[in-house]
């Protein structure tokens, strides 16, 4: 850890207080939040966080609002870890890092379980579960223990943002083809359903959220080719 | 004994819930490897299920404390319930990483480097929020759910490990190699799984 620290900091600053050395959104700082979304994708790229991805999309608003408990906890645990790096001893880095991601995670569920009520019942142990989710934890060893307070929150939003894309498009696929509702609301005609069109109930089913992840890192690999794998 | 062959078959881990995917398709690259770390997910499952039960119930739950005091009675902790877990789960891997090291050293050998990957395997915290859910009446039957659990992962990993052995031999369309033509393969096997859920037992 001492090594990797001697680089990156010029002088030891407050927060991100070292503007003048670099703008707050210099190309490098950017490259942290876009580059996750696509070419570097935790879920696609990193296999990082597969596990609630395919749960919680059966239909899109608890997918939106796992995205946003996502971008919370990795936001606030990125920073504080990022704050605590030097002080953290080593060997017992990960049982830190769990205690901090979980009281994160207690945070966001017990304000969920206030506001929002069926959500939260609807996305049930999968909440907690962002306390084991890859990413976070991934993020936090590969990035945030290494990395300055600024950048480090800029990459666990970018990293999240781009979980929660996969996120809300296989939910927005599993959700129109499985019931014919966006958000809940219906979206297919009645005079496609009068015309002999049928809901496809296995979308909404677990296999289907497998393939549907399967074909769209086939769509992505397609389009981006450096990422395909040698076998 | 239904609980077993239920929370083996029907309710697989992997399957029906997705839990532990990450570690499922980073180690099943070998036949090998995937059951090194079956092996020690069916352990620590079915210790730590167990552990947390009791947690769960004498300490956690509302009105859980009463067997210290009466008056603890209104007090309930359990949305201490997540940071509790964790740390259980924590240290127990830690603990078993080193008795395993001191009494079994070829067991150490074969399952060594999959045990700090297991602190973070979802479905080890998630066998143990599921049995939170589940109300189970006694510690043995946790016990059973945490051990037939791991039975069920381990299954999984087994056959996506032997089928990517073999694919590497077929002319899969280049973009979908390696992480794509897992996840619908997988699909396919949850497919498969799913014709389980109507047995009734």
């Amino acid at each position: 850890m001492a090594d990797k620290e001697a680089n990156p900091s010029k002088k030891p600053t407050l927060l991100f207080l070292n503007k003048e050395s670099e703008p707050l959104f210099s190309k490098k700082n950017r490259v942290l939040l876009t580059d996750p979304l696509d070419d570097n994708n935790p879920i696609t790229v990193q296999v990082l966080g597969v596990c609630s991805a395919l749960a919680i999309t059966v239909q899109l608003k608890p997918a939106l609002v796992m995205t946003l408990s996502v971008i919370a906890v990795m936001g606030a645990s990125n920073v504080i870890i990022s704050l605590l790096r030097n002080l953290i001893p080593n060997r017992i880095r990960i049982i830190v890092q769990l205690v901090v991601v979980a009281s994160m995670v207690i945070l966001v569920d017990q304000i969920l379980r206030a506001y929002a009520y069926d959500v939260s019942k609807q996305l049930s142990i999968f909440i907690g579960l962002i306390i084991t989710n890859c990413i976070v934890m991934g993020r936090l060893e590969a990035f945030a223990l290494g990395n300055g307070v600024w950048r480090s929150f800029l990459d666990g939003i970018g990293n999240a943002a781009g979980y929660g894309f996969i996120l809300i498009v296989v939910a927005f696929f599993r959700e129109l083809l499985g019931s014919g509702k966006l958000f809940g609301y219906q979206v297919i005609p009645d005079a496609f359903y009068e015309m002999g069109y049928e809901n496809n109930g296995l979308m909404l089913l677990s296999p289907m959220a497998l393939i549907t992840v399967g074909v769209f890192i086939w769509i992505q690999r397609a389009r981006n080719r450096k990422l395909i794998e040698k076998n | 004994m239904n609980l077993f062959v239920k929370s083996i078959f029907i309710e697989n881990m992997i399957f029906a819930y997705f839990l532990g995917m990450c570690s499922y398709l980073a180690v099943s690259k070998t036949v090998k490897t995937a059951v090194g770390l079956g092996f020690a997910v069916i352990f620590v499952l079915s210790i730590t299920v167990p552990i947390n039960f009791l947690l769960d119930t004498y300490l956690l739950r509302p009105g859980a404390l009463q067997w210290l005091d009466p008056s603890y009675a209104e007090i309930d902790l359990s949305f201490l319930s997540f940071i509790m877990f964790i740390a259980v789960i924590a240290s127990m891997v830690q603990l078993v990483e080193m008795i395993v090291e001191r009494y079994a050293p070829a067991l150490y050998g074969a399952l060594g480097i999959f045990l700090p990957l297991i602190a973070v395997n979802c479905a080890i915290l998630g066998g143990s929020l599921f049995m939170q859910q589940k109300d189970f009446s006694g510690v043995s039957e946790s016990a059973v759910y945490g051990f037939g659990s791991g039975i069920g992962w381990l299954l999984a990993i087994l056959a996506i490990a032997a089928i990517r052995e073999k694919i590497i031999y077929s002319n899969v369309p280049a973009p979908l190699r390696g992480l794509g033509i897992t996840f619908i393969i997988t699909g396919l096997m949850a497919l498969g799984f799913m014709s389980f859920m109507g047995i009734k037992l």
